[in-house]
């Protein structure tokens, strides 16, 4: 009897806790403080409680496939497509047949099967030094290999993958030769060494270094939140053909999922109107829902026209793209 | 029953005794400890079953001989610079006297509470074309001023070995202090003056603990990730990176690290065999105040002002730029939490050194005791885990414990007929063996290169006085690897202060630490947020510190 009682003890210690029934389990690329207000916020309105733990991707993934059936995991978030369209593609997530997913994610923002859908927009534009430069100097992301830019581009490092993701869109456009010989174009035309991130290479855009880069445009509105007296500017290329670079930050609901309609019904609250504003306003991303309008702060920066292709092409083209960027040379 | 657990020395085989192979006592913990590490280290080679020649070709063309140049001269640049660091300031603390040693003996070992990226990204930022240093240069001298490019070969060496030199001091301080100035005493009385008696009585003894101190921060370095990306500066692991995050495949990272592992071990081997002949003993008592050098004025001015030099560039300057980025983000991000973060850092980080300077113990004197190669081999492979990047280690580890959750859960099931679903996954059961692979390293080094100085002869002394079994330990033992135990303690409590990818992997829900939080900052570029976990982190990093510094008066 006594026996049992220590044993019971050192199990409560030591081993994990059965899962719950009302509650949904995440495992999250998204970190902690851009999806935490809205499951907090989930469960004030429905009573379900959000366990979630957040990593890089790749781990996270691997996770999944190690825990197998026993995983505690029923939803993976992301902040890429290509991640996704991987984890798909290794048969980590269930399709999902949900009327109001389809309603709300736009048919090139989730998976042709259903898999995962994109939450929100994150679009990778051109910046610019508006001392140096007037929007009537740029035109598209491929004008920038061109000769006249020598010397004048900053980049980020080819290892990020918002970077992989662009080059991939390239591909897709373009076919593989052509879209070397523009990124062999970019290479040439660097005013110094890739810089490991956005912020960085906008900063160094604003004091001189160069004139022009490519970024996500949340880094420079983080940016020009904090320095609004930087001669910073956004511009939107290739608005006369494909449109505007876009990758997702986007959910699916794992294979062997505990608590299935739970996390369901998570990830349609998540596209909602009434959530939608949240996840995408908290690092000033674009909603992916059509129905929902994007920060005031955000939206000042102008519409622009998407690039309409399927964001799971970055996905299936980003091996690809990380070694056309290394024959290229870009580090 | 074991004659060899009372006299063990009489009957330890002799080295190279490969024939006589009998398990027993301590070699059997060294061989238990060296599964538990062989097993993730095993899930990470069985990679090479599937061959990945598409990406190899790749790698090999286009990738692998510019990372393996700069590679190369990483490490060439940071063991330079860490011993160069680490054995000058180790000398100047721990055998002469001048103004301000006391604060510095223990001060130099602040830079090792900082994470290295962290100094990375406070040093591009202040150094880089748009930080404030060029920016205020440009204003006054014009736009076409020169400066050195800190994102450079030099630049990330430079931040490295300002960075892991306290490995190398920690260590070599210790050698030094118990080696004490008769050495360098009897080298004069020979002949040598005091510059050769240093490089050729005193460096020399000093070897097991300075190379010990130095393989560390190589391992380190060779396992690094996040500094060299704040650079851009590709190295070895940048193509396991590339190989995982962007190609896919898992399995061609996993095969680039287990080549990793492999030059490791060879490394390890060479340096092993190049001093096996060697014995090294204690000089009696540690040094006492009366034994030191003490400097002449100039030369002790010189040595304060190196000191700080070398303190201010590792360690304040750096702090005081994460106090003021703490600062602009306190309001926004402070919250009570932080005090969760901080205990759930200190307690995993506490008891994970115990475990590790545990087993380092053990296995310190399962190679004592059995001089074979069998447990020179199996105490080589347990200490493996240090060299390789964390989250290829960090995967290698969950496959292997969730293979066993997945098996227990499977029995339970059938046997049982209990639904229990993943018993072991995110629990301390997990968490710890996990920090004991990755780290038995830095606990094992110390305490063996102490171990080192408890040659045969102390205990043969030791028993003809009639002091033997637990009372030897405890008398004669314990007070000549007290040192190296508490180094050792110290070295794994920072490291798994710092350690992210098996944190982020093995937590149980909810149970974020500081280097968690740093993640989550830094994972969004947001490096300025970072800052306040960061700065905890130091906060937290300055009780072992303290502690250390607290019994330095027994191994100073």
């Amino acid at each position: 009897m006594r026996k049992n009682s220590v044993f019971t003890l050192l199990l409560g210690a030591f081993l994990s806790l059965p899962a719950f029934a009302d509650e949904v389990v995440v495992y999250s690329a998204r970190i902690e403080q851009l999806i935490k207000p809205m499951f907090d916020a989930y469960t004030k309105e429905t009573g379900v409680q959000v366990k979630f733990i957040t990593d890089k991707e790749g781990p996270l993934m691997e996770r999944l496939k190690a825990e197998g059936a026993n995983t505690p995991a029923d939803m993976l978030i992301t902040v890429d497509a290509g991640n996704l369209w991987h984890a798909a593609n290794e048969g980590l997530l269930r399709p999902v047949a949900s009327k109001t997913l389809e309603a709300n994610v736009p048919a090139h923002l989730r998976d042709p099967q259903n898999h995962w859908f994109g939450l929100s927009v994150r679009a990778r534009t051109i910046v610019f030094n508006t001392q140096k430069l007037k929007p009537s100097d740029l035109s598209t992301y491929e004008d920038l290999a061109d000769p006249k830019w020598k010397g004048r581009l900053c980049m980020r490092t080819s290892k990020k993958v918002y970077n992989q993701s662009l080059v991939a869109m390239l591909i897709a456009e373009h076919g593989e030769a052509k879209a070397e010989q523009i990124v062999r174009g970019w290479v040439a035309n660097l005013a110094t060494d890739t810089f490991p991130d956005d912020t960085k290479m906008m900063e160094a855009i604003a004091a001189g270094q160069c004139d022009v880069g490519m970024g996500n445009t949340y880094y420079y509105g983080r940016l020009m939140e904090k320095k609004p007296a930087l001669p910073l500017a956004l511009f939107w290329p290739n608005q006369q053909g494909s449109g505007v670079h876009v990758n997702i930050s986007g959910a699916g609901i794992a294979k062997h999922a505990k608590h299935e309609k739970e996390a369901i019904r998570l990830l349609e609250w998540l596209s909602s109107a009434k959530a939608q504003n949240m996840f995408a306003d908290v690092n000033m991303e674009y909603p992916a829902n059509p129905g929902v309008k994007a920060d005031p702060a955000v939206a000042k920066w102008g519409d622009f026209k998407h690039n309409p292709i399927n964001v799971a092409k970055a996905g299936e083209l980003q091996a690809a793209a990380v070694k056309l960027m290394d024959r290229a040379g870009y580090k | 029953m074991n004659p060899a657990s009372t006299a063990p020395i009489a009957t330890a085989p002799l080295p190279g005794a490969f024939a006589r192979f009998r398990p027993d006592g301590w070699r059997l913990i060294a061989f238990g400890v060296a599964v538990l590490v062989v097993v993730p280290l095993l899930v990470v080679f069985s990679s090479l079953l599937s061959p990945e020649e598409e990406i190899w070709a790749h790698l090999a063309e286009h990738v692998l001989p510019g990372l393996l140049l700069n590679t190369f001269w990483l490490v060439l640049g940071v063991a330079a610079g860490t011993v160069v660091l680490g054995v000058s300031l180790a000398w100047l603390a721990a055998v002469c006297e001048f103004p301000g040693r006391r604060f510095f003996a223990w001060a130099m070992l602040l830079p090792m509470a900082l994470p290295a990226y962290v100094s990375a990204f406070v040093f591009v930022g202040l150094l880089d074309f748009t930080g404030p240093v060029q920016t205020w240069l440009r204003e006054i001298f014009g736009a076409n001023i020169w400066f050195p490019r800190i994102r450079s070969t030099g630049g990330v060496i430079a931040v490295m070995s300002l960075t892991l030199y306290p490995y190398v001091y920690l260590l070599a301080k210790n050698a030094f202090a118990t080696q004490g100035k008769r050495a360098l005493e009897a080298a004069q009385s020979l002949g040598h003056s005091r510059v050769s008696g240093f490089f050729r009585v005193a460096l020399p003894m000093a070897r097991p603990w300075i190379a010990g101190g130095m393989m560390l921060a190589l391992m380190e370095t060779l396992a690094d990730f996040g500094t060299v990306s704040v650079f851009n500066y590709d190295t070895f692991t940048t193509a396991i990176y590339k190989a995982w995050f962007g190609l896919f495949s898992l399995s061609a990272a996993s095969q680039l690290a287990s080549l990793l592992i492999v030059i490791v071990f060879a490394v390890l081997l060479v340096e092993q065999l190049s001093r096996s002949r060697m014995r090294y003993t204690q000089a009696g008592k540690h040094a006492q105040d009366k034994d030191r050098i003490v400097l002449t004025r100039g030369a002790a001015r010189l040595a304060s002002v190196y000191c700080t030099l070398v303190l201010g560039v590792a360690f304040l300057i750096p702090v005081a730029q994460l106090a003021l980025w703490s600062w602009q983000v306190f309001g926004q991000d402070f919250d009570s939490r932080y005090l969760e973060f901080l205990w759930h850092s200190l307690a995993l980080s506490g008891i994970a050194a115990l475990l590790t300077a545990a087993c380092a113990l053990l296995l310190a004197y399962a190679k004592r005791y059995h001089r074979d190669p069998w447990t020179a081999g199996a105490v080589r492979i347990a200490t493996l885990g240090y060299a390789l990047p964390g989250p290829v280690l960090a995967v290698g580890i969950f496959v292997a414990l969730a293979w066993l959750d997945n098996f227990l859960a499977a029995n339970l099931k059938e046997h049982l007929r209990i639904e229990t679903g993943l018993l072991l996954q995110g629990t301390l059961l997990v968490m710890l063996p996990a920090y004991l692979v990755r780290f038995l390293a830095a606990g094992y080094h110390p305490v063996d290169s102490a171990m080192q100085r408890l040659t045969r002869s102390i205990d043969e002394a030791s028993r003809s006085l009639g002091v033997g079994g637990m009372t030897m330990l405890r008398r004669v033992h314990l007070p000549v690897l007290r040192g190296g135990l508490l180094t050792g303690l110290v070295l794994v409590f920072m490291d798994v202060m710092k350690e992210m990818p098996i944190t982020l992997m093995t937590r149980p829900f909810g149970w974020d630490t500081l280097a968690v939080r740093i993640f989550e900052m830094t994972s969004e570029g947001e490096w300025e947020r970072a800052a306040l976990p960061a700065v905890a982190l130091v906060a937290a990093g300055l009780i072992p510190i303290f502690f250390v510094a607290r019994h330095a008066d027994i191994q100073r």
